[in-house]
């Protein structure tokens, strides 16, 4: 009888507090295939991925700047993970990355993993290959800018 | 999903129902029916208060979440923690560095925060040394100890490190007299002549570095406890002390005999002014200051060798004695800065005094004599009694309504009590033997009187048993109400004492969250791998080494001989929130490593047999992190194999081409 009475006060507190988890539960179930995005945009762009990058411009030739930039962080923050050539190590490598995404999709990928993990096809697709969540390696907007670039110098952009 | 959630629904309702019809019967359900759910946090849910815990004996401070009890972090202070390399790593030893040499256990005591305008202000939080004297500054950003000063003519820093209403001090009394000066080597029976206290009043400077302003040589007796003024008293200090008899052997008995023992009133507004018109001595002492660097990741150890003393028995008006019966322990000034509570742990009632005739005694001075020199208030400054309100009191604080909440040893419990009338008003028992109480806030101008957490001592039948050494524990009450109500307990690490409270909002948006990698000034950094490297120098072998999900660069070492010294200087290129690496290499005599983001940590290791020694990550960080690990080979002395780093290379390929940089 005691021992119902424990069980049954349990269940009972779950119950009481139940409501708001689950709620919280289904908005998150709700969030990750939105028919239409908060701004109205029709339903998740796979090409342009989840992230701030709408529309990055792109020129022709490369800038070198950018690029030599880039490099630096490469350096410090990507090269433990990514070859120049395409030869997977922790992730894959990086010749070719800029003809298989758009500038957005990598610029958004590498400053919001998580969430391109927990939603993007491609990314999630990646993941079931490699088994290693890349790090969110803190890049700041122009960061991510720069490394595209020297993606793109890698990709032989000139 | 949809019908099995309704069935769970209706599953749960008819539960709800059978539970509600059952009362829980008898005290020790009080906690479990009828209030639980107030110190229910959901998962995933942040509590509403952070609790900074003393961690006593375990010389170590511990943080909680209120009011679920849920333990977040330990945060090592005055004793190595090897869960957190702390002590242990190159960098962080010299914080436990003192004018005795590497003390790697203290017994911390006290915690007081940083205010402004007498309200808590959530910058630092500060613990007191016991033991060896000192008292350690908290950067409440990375939840980590960025400051630790050591205290000269002191022994036992037991009335610390408690803080005035704009963090201009805070103070450290000795528990300890004892000789002070150039003779220190007397019989111990001539306390009466040769013994001494002393109180360090520390300034904290605008970034929180913290200094000895000056020391107030005082009459050999135990300090106790302290409290600054708030508000109409702000520019004074309170002391509550014992052994007024000057006992210097079984003070069990021999500091008890007394009726009445003492509070120290400190101007301490006074005492700058003298230091200002140059009355102080400078005398030649030593002591250690050791602070943090949040840019090289290192600590430095520095022994100062000066410190300015006033002497109140010479400069009158600085302090006075206050008499308070018995032993007074807790000394807790209100919010409103008037009322002075004084415990006397023997006594059966609760002195209170008031700052306004502490003053006018003394302008009209009211003195019964002196005491080593300072005068003796009388009777004239006390406001009232508590009568009858339990055994043992020991320590106050306050909800900011007018009322005060004691805690009582002897009897086990918590009294409330109103402050101006001193009627009792509620009492409840805790389990068992309660020293410290806290109130959010309580100490200072602004309580938030949600909450009293007691501090028990003794647990025995509460938990399960763990045999001889049982965990103390923290009783939560509920004091929005006009009764107190338990509503959870919870184990603790170590003995606390006096613990602090402060809203979540405070901090928790300030948390550090990662070492930017860019900022990281170490002398061994590897700003990536392209920088990871071994370098010789002498017999001293530098291992420039980085360390990601999930590997190490280098993690093929070879080259190192019989004689040499290993530090391996690990970089953690991660800069992502919440991914530590960890490193321990086989045999090694001090222990393992662990590293934040963007943070460099050295290991040193001396080996002293050859062979192949592996290393690797201890702290789990990805699904690969059983992979996470390098060989590094130890030869004779006097070997000729080269000096040899690489990764990723393999057999033949590796030894051809020697990534000598």
């Amino acid at each position: 009888m005691k021992k119902m009475l424990i069980v049954f006060s349990f269940l009972a507190f779950v119950y009481a507090c139940g409501n708001q988890s689950s709620s919280n539960a289904s908005t998150g179930s709700e969030t990750t295939s939105p028919a239409t995005t908060e701004n109205g945009n029709p339903s998740y762009d796979p090409e342009r991925g989840a992230g701030k990058f709408t529309n990055v411009e792109v020129k022709p030739e490369l800038d070198k700047a950018m690029a030599e930039a880039g490099l630096k962080v490469y350096d410090v923050k990507c090269g433990s993970c990514h070859k120049l050539t395409d030869e997977k190590l922790v992730g894959p490598g990086w010749k070719g990355v800029t003809t298989r995404h758009k500038p957005e999709w990598i610029m958004n990928f590498v400053t919001n993993v998580d969430e391109m993990l927990d939603k993007d096809p491609k990314a999630m697709a990646q993941l079931e290959i490699c088994l290693v969540r890349m790090p969110n390696q803190n890049l700041t907007d122009d960061d991510a800018r720069h490394v595209y670039e020297f993606m793109r110098k890698n990709d032989g952009v000139k | 999903m949809n019908s099995s959630k309704r069935m769970l629904t209706i599953l749960l309702a008819a539960a709800a129902l059978q539970w509600m019809s059952c009362k829980p019967k008898g005290a020790s359900n009080a906690a479990a029916g009828g209030s639980a759910e107030k110190a229910y946090v959901a998962p995933g849910k942040y509590d509403e208060f952070y609790n900074f815990v003393s961690g006593g004996f375990s010389g170590q401070m511990s943080v909680y979440g209120l009011p679920s009890g849920r333990l977040f972090r330990v945060i090592p202070v005055f004793s190595v923690d090897p869960e957190k390399g702390w002590g242990y790593s190159e960098e962080s030893k010299p914080m436990l560095m003192t004018s005795n040499g590497f003390v790697p256990w203290d017994d911390l005591h006290h915690i007081s925060f940083s205010q402004t305008n007498g309200e808590i202000d959530g910058r630092w939080t500060f613990g007191n040394a016991n033991n060896t004297p000192r008292v350690a500054r908290i950067d409440n950003t990375t939840f980590r100890t960025a400051e630790i000063i050591e205290l000269p003519n002191s022994a036992g820093n037991h009335s610390s490190p408690f803080i005035t209403e704009n963090s201009e001090y805070l103070v450290a009394g000795t528990r300890f007299s004892v000789p002070i000066g150039d003779n220190t080597d007397v019989p111990i029976s001539s306390y009466k002549e040769n013994f001494k206290g002393t109180i360090s009043f520390i300034s904290i400077a605008k970034e929180g570095d913290m200094d000895i302003a000056f020391q107030l040589l005082l009459p050999g007796v135990n300090f106790d406890l302290s409290r600054a003024g708030k508000g109409p008293s702000h520019g004074w200090f309170f002391f509550s002390c014992y052994n007024s008899e000057q006992a210097n052997t079984l003070l069990e008995v021999n500091a008890s005999q007394r009726d009445k023992d003492f509070i120290l009133a400190v101007n301490w507004k006074k005492a700058e002014e003298y230091l200002k018109a140059g009355k102080g001595i400078k005398q030649k002492v030593r002591y250690a200051h050791n602070k943090w660097d949040e840019k090289t990741h290192t600590a430095k150890h520095e022994i100062r060798t000066e410190v300015t003393v006033l002497d109140p028995a010479i400069l009158k008006d600085i302090c006075y004695f206050i008499p308070c019966p018995k032993s007074p322990h807790g000394c807790d000034t209100d919010p409103t800065g008037e009322y002075i509570v004084g415990s006397g742990k023997l006594a059966a009632v609760i002195p209170v005094f008031s700052f306004t005739k502490i003053q006018k005694a003394i302008a009209d001075k009211k003195y019964d004599g002196e005491f080593g020199g300072i005068p003796v208030i009388n009777e004239a400054a006390l406001h009232g009694e508590v009568q009858k309100p339990g055994l043992g009191p020991l320590h106050t604080e306050f909800d900011g309504n007018g009322n005060a909440y004691t805690s009582f040893f002897v009897s086990s419990e918590i009294v409330k009590w109103n402050v101006k009338d001193l009627k009792v008003l509620d009492r409840v028992p805790t389990y068992y033997s309660i020293g410290h109480l806290s109130i959010p806030g309580g100490d200072t101008r602004k309580p938030w009187g949600k909450y009293v957490v007691a501090y028990n001592k003794i647990t025995k039948d509460r938990y399960l048993p763990t045999g001889p050494e049982l965990t103390q524990s923290a009783q939560i009450f509920d004091i929005s109400g006009d009764k107190m109500q338990l509503i959870l307990d919870f184990p603790t690490i170590g003995e606390p004492h006096y613990a602090g409270s402060m809203p979540a909002s405070l901090i928790k948006g300030k948390s550090v969250k990662i070492y930017k990698i860019d900022e990281n000034k170490h002398p061994y950094v590897a700003k990536g791998e392209k920088e990871s490297k071994v370098v010789r120098e002498g017999n001293k072998i530098h291992v420039y080494m980085t360390s990601i999900r999930s590997h190490f660069a280098p993690d093929n070492i070879e080259g190192i001989k019989l004689g040499d010294e290993v530090y391996f200087h690990v970089t953690n290129l991660e800069q992502d929130w919440d991914v530590p690496h960890g490193f321990a290499v086989k045999g090694a005599l001090n222990a393992e490593l662990l590293i934040m983001p963007g943070e460099t940590s050295t290991l040193k290791w001396v080996p002293e047999k050859t062979g192949v020694y592996p290393f690797y990550c201890t702290d789990f960080c990805s699904a690969l992190h059983q992979e996470m690990q390098g060989y590094i080979r130890v030869s004779p002395a006097g070997s000729n194999v080269p000096l040899t780093f690489s990764l990723g290379k393999q057999g033949a390929d590796a030894a051809e081409k020697p990534a000598s940089k």
